[in-house]
Parts: C-alpha cells; structure tokens; sequence
C-alpha cells in the first residue's frame, strides 16, 4: 500500500480510504458463513428476484444504527402468504442479523428494524414463502467511518 | 502497518481539509423542516444581535435524512426508552426524607415546563453556574437526601432528557449578564484558543467552516439544543460534556473533565451562542 | 445497567379487516460479543435480546430472531390485520433468560 498525500485527498471521502485498506481488528465473515446460511434457509429452493424489496440508505452515517425496511409481495392468506424473511450483512463479523416471520395475520408482510454494519458492503434479504419458494433482494450500503464523530 | 497507515490518513485528513480548500466538500445545511408527531420544530433562525454567526441551524439540518427521520415521531427516537425510564425515577421516592421528584415539583409536565431552557444558570448558592445536571443533583442531596448521581449515569442522562423534554420547541434562554459574564468569558476564551497537535479551536469547525466536510462528517455548529442527545455512535444518551471530550480528543488535545468549571463554563457559552434555537432535547444525532 | 423498558404503540380503535402498524422498542444495550474492554483487552460477553413476538388473542402473529447485528435499544415495526377486539401480547427474550413482556388492548368496530 503506498498512498501519497495527493491520493488520499484525492480519494476525499476518508470511508472509501478506511474501506479499501480494511479495518484493524474488524474480522468479516467467511464467504461460506453467508452461503450456509442462505442454504438452510431456503431448504435447498432455487432463489429468484423480484417481490422481496429491500430498503436501506445508500449511505448510512453511522454504522450502528442503519435503519432499514423490508417488503414482500404476496396476498397474505391461508393459501398464500411469506413464512419468513432472512437479512444477512455480508461484511459483518457474524453475518446473521435477523429472521422475520411472518403469519396469514400479518395482512402485510413489512417489516423495519435498526441494524449495525461493522462497514460498506452488501445487505442480504431473502424471502421464503409458504409453498418453499424464494426470492432475494440486496443492497450496497456505504458506512461512513471516521471523521470527526467524536 | 494497518495502525500506521490508519493513523497517517486520519491526521492528512484532518489536517488536509483545513490546508487545502479543494478538500472541502460544499454540503450546507439542508432545508428540510422538522415535524415531531405533526408539530413543528424550528430548526434555523436569524442569528440574534451581536452572535458572531448570520443564521443559526440545528445540528439536525446537517445529518442524513435517515438520521433525521430518527428523530420525527417520539416513539421511532430510541432517546425515549430512557424517558420511560426517568418518569418511573421521577415518581420514585428515595433518600432519607422519602421524597421523590413529584413530591415537590408534581407532574413533571407543568413543573419543569421551560426549565432546561434557562440552563446553565447562575447559582448564588455554589457561587457558579448550575448546569442542569448539578441542578438535579442539588435536588437529590440536600431535598431528597439521596445520593447524586453521576454525571453520565443512565439516570442522569434519562432525567435531565425528560426535563429537557419539556421545554420542547421553546427557545433556548441563556443569560450572559450579571454574575455569568465572567463565565461566558472563559467560555468564549476556551470556544476560540487554539488546542491540541492539530492545533484547533472550536471555532476552526463549527464557526468557520460548519456545513463543509471533514472527510465523512458533514459539520455542524455545534449547537447543543437537543442535549442530552441520543448519539448513534453512542447507542444511547450522552451530555454535552461527552461530546465536547470527543471532539478534543479528535483534535489531538487533553480533554478537560466532565463536570470541570472548564466544560461548565464552555457549556454556558455554547449554549448562549444557540439562545433562540428551539430546544430538541433529546435530539437524535449520528 | 438499568433494566430493560420495552415500549409498544398499537392503535386504540381499528376497523374489522383493518391492517395496522405495530412499533416497539425495547431498552437494551445489545453487547455484541465482539467488543473489547478497553481495561482489560478481553472480549466483553455477548448479551443480547435474542427473540421477540407478537400474539394478539393467543396466536402468534409475528416473530423475529435476533442477532447481535441489531442495533442497541432494537426496534422494529411491522403489520397485523386485525378481525376481532382484543389483546396483543409483546415479549423480548433476553440472552440471560429473562423475558420482558408488554401487553396492549385494542377495540374493534
């Protein structure tokens, strides 16, 4: 690694900085933690796109309260409804962060929560639903690491 | 390496952005306006005669939107699990004169309506100015004969944010006259001396150059309305004391202590440089 | 530490078939296990909420596993279409074994 002074200012924004060299200390799941986790969840189903959105800032300004939402389409009946919602942060030390289950009471499957990413990287949401099948969603989020913040 | 190289960047950075006038990232306060549960929060307001400032912007106009959010339904704000909290303490009695805060000042609602506002405030008893927290402690030692509390104990911070609370969306009324003004003194000579090896004073960031980047923070100016705020990086409550440790450590300097004349006397003038500003306490803050 | 509040906010009244939003919020400092005290350099034990549900007249209606990814003081919000008057019943489960409960009626036309 051999940044000048020029470079780095150039570079602007200490996040993309700290990203790119990594944080000290910060240990990162392994590739096969998230691939494991996404196996027993979907029971071996093949995984689509679409119908799941997930919801997050494109940059949180913090890492330890990044507020995010999920959706899933489905008509939320007996015969048709979301079991479960998987979100996964990729980047993470552990890459669970939490399971959502859903219910035909729900009458919506959405959800939010506050979660905490240790750095920029990417948000995993999978969406199971009653008759095994499921869909994926995922976003970049940037965390802005250092400056100032006191 | 890794620390080496960490270290390195941060100083260029910090130092870079006051060296260089390309570094600086044009970002001013945003327009956005703060509605809590529909009511609405003035978060600017034309600076008042002789503030060495033109306009004065809550902290809350420079943060994400997703921050800002955080901070418009009283439920969403996690700063209200601790006014929970401080409402159960503020009917609780303690000490040995079996008193608790309502024994005295009954609903928290009508007895401390605009309080906060007038904090810190000149106490002809200690000789100097009351902060809030010295205040509440007053109460506990010599009313309640309960023991004070610390300064950034959960309780502290949850009862001065529930007193705080109640002076919400009126404006900030800090008295600089009288016995203050030697105080607002040594609090305006520490707000401007120049500190620490990057050599800053407050005034460097948040007069001179709020509203611009120092590398991933949108600077503010500084002001300390919502306090005690609710601090992401935190994950819970903090006092103004706190904060003000954080950004000396940043500049590289020895930070006075909490509860020292010297934050005492920075906080009072802080909080005059805000008088007009609507109180947020407890605000939300990255 | 102080102990754990939790907080609800479910509507008074709703319409049958209505769907409404459910918040909570519950006090909790959420120790990852991943961090180090700064003393002593050991790594501070986890302690997190680890589950928490939803029942409204005895049916669970929504649940979530918690990791200790979830911010301190966790949050979340979501949705329950409600036929009949009734009770919700919210409770947290804490790493240590203790569950914090929050009951909260609600009035059906």
């Amino acid at each position: 690694m051999n940044l000048d002074r020029r470079q780095v200012l150039a570079l602007g924004v200490g996040a993309a900085v700290m990203t790119a060299i990594g944080l000290p200390g910060v240990a990162v799941a392994a590739v096969g933690d998230v691939e494991k986790a996404i196996a027993e969840f979907t029971k071996g189903a093949e995984i689509t796109t679409g119908k799941v959105v997930l919801s997050a800032p494109q940059i949180a300004e913090n890492g330890n309260t990044v507020p995010i939402e999920v959706t899933v389409e489905s008509e939320m009946t007996q015969a048709s409804y979301v079991d479960a919602v998987m979100i996964l942060a990729a980047g993470n030390p552990n890459p669970g962060v939490a399971t959502f289950k859903f219910s035909p009471m729900s009458g919506e499957a959405l959800a939010s929560t506050r979660i905490r990413l240790a750095k920029t990287q990417d948000i995993i949401v999978i969406a199971r639903m009653n008759d095994g099948s499921c869909y994926k969603d995922q976003k970049t989020v940037k965390v802005t690491i250092g400056g100032c913040g006191g | 390496m890794k620390f080496y190289l960490k270290s390195t960047l941060m100083a260029l950075g910090v130092a870079g952005a006051f060296m260089a006038t390309t570094s600086f990232v044009a970002a001013d306060a945003d327009d956005h306006k703060l509605f809590i549960d529909d009511v609405e929060i003035l978060t600017d307001i034309a600076a008042p005669e002789g503030s060495p400032l033109d306009h004065l912007y809550s902290g809350w106009r420079f943060r994400s939107p997703e921050t800002q959010d955080l901070q418009t339904d009283d439920f969403g704000n996690p700063g209200f699990a601790a006014i929970t909290l401080a409402e159960e303490l503020w009917d609780t009695a303690e000490g040995a004169k079996g008193k608790s805060c309502a024994s005295c000042h009954n609903d928290v609602d009508e007895g401390m309506k605009g309080v906060s506002a007038a904090y810190p405030k000149w106490s002809d008893k200690l000789g100097k100015p009351h902060t809030l927290v010295t205040r509440v402690n007053e109460c506990r030692t010599d009313r309640m004969e309960a023991k004070a509390w610390k300064w950034e104990a959960p309780e502290m911070l949850a009862m001065t944010a529930l007193v705080g609370l109640q002076s919400r969306g009126m404006p900030v009324a800090v008295k600089s006259d009288g016995p203050m003004k030697s105080w607002m003194e040594k609090g305006k000579d520490i707000y401007y001396a120049r500190v620490g090896q990057l050599n800053m004073s407050c005034a460097n960031c948040h007069e001179q150059n709020f509203g611009n980047m120092i590398r991933a923070d949108h600077l503010s100016q500084g002001q300390i309305n919502g306090f005690p705020v609710y601090r992401l990086k935190w994950g819970g409550l903090g006092s103004t004391h706190r904060r003000f440790k954080g950004c000396m450590k940043n500049i590289r300097a020895k930070a006075f202590g909490v509860g020292s004349d010297e934050f005492i006397a920075l906080e009072a003038y802080v909080a005059s440089r805000g008088n007009g500003l609507a109180v947020e306490t407890p605000a939300v803050r990255n | 530490m102080a102990k754990s509040k939790p907080r609800v906010k479910v509507p008074k009244t709703a319409d049958a078939g209505e769907v409404i939003t459910i918040k909570t919020l519950i006090s909790h400092t959420m120790e990852s296990g991943q961090r180090k005290d700064k003393k002593t350099g050991d790594l501070i034990p986890r302690k997190i909420i680890n589950a928490f549900k939803a029942e409204f007249n005895g049916q669970t209606v929504f649940e979530a596993i918690i990791e200790p990814a979830v911010s301190a003081n966790p949050y979340f919000e979501f949705r329950v279409k409600v036929q009949e008057s009734g009770e919700f019943k919210f409770s947290w489960t804490d790493d240590d074994g203790s569950v914090y409960e929050k009951s909260k009626k609600i009035k059906v036309a």
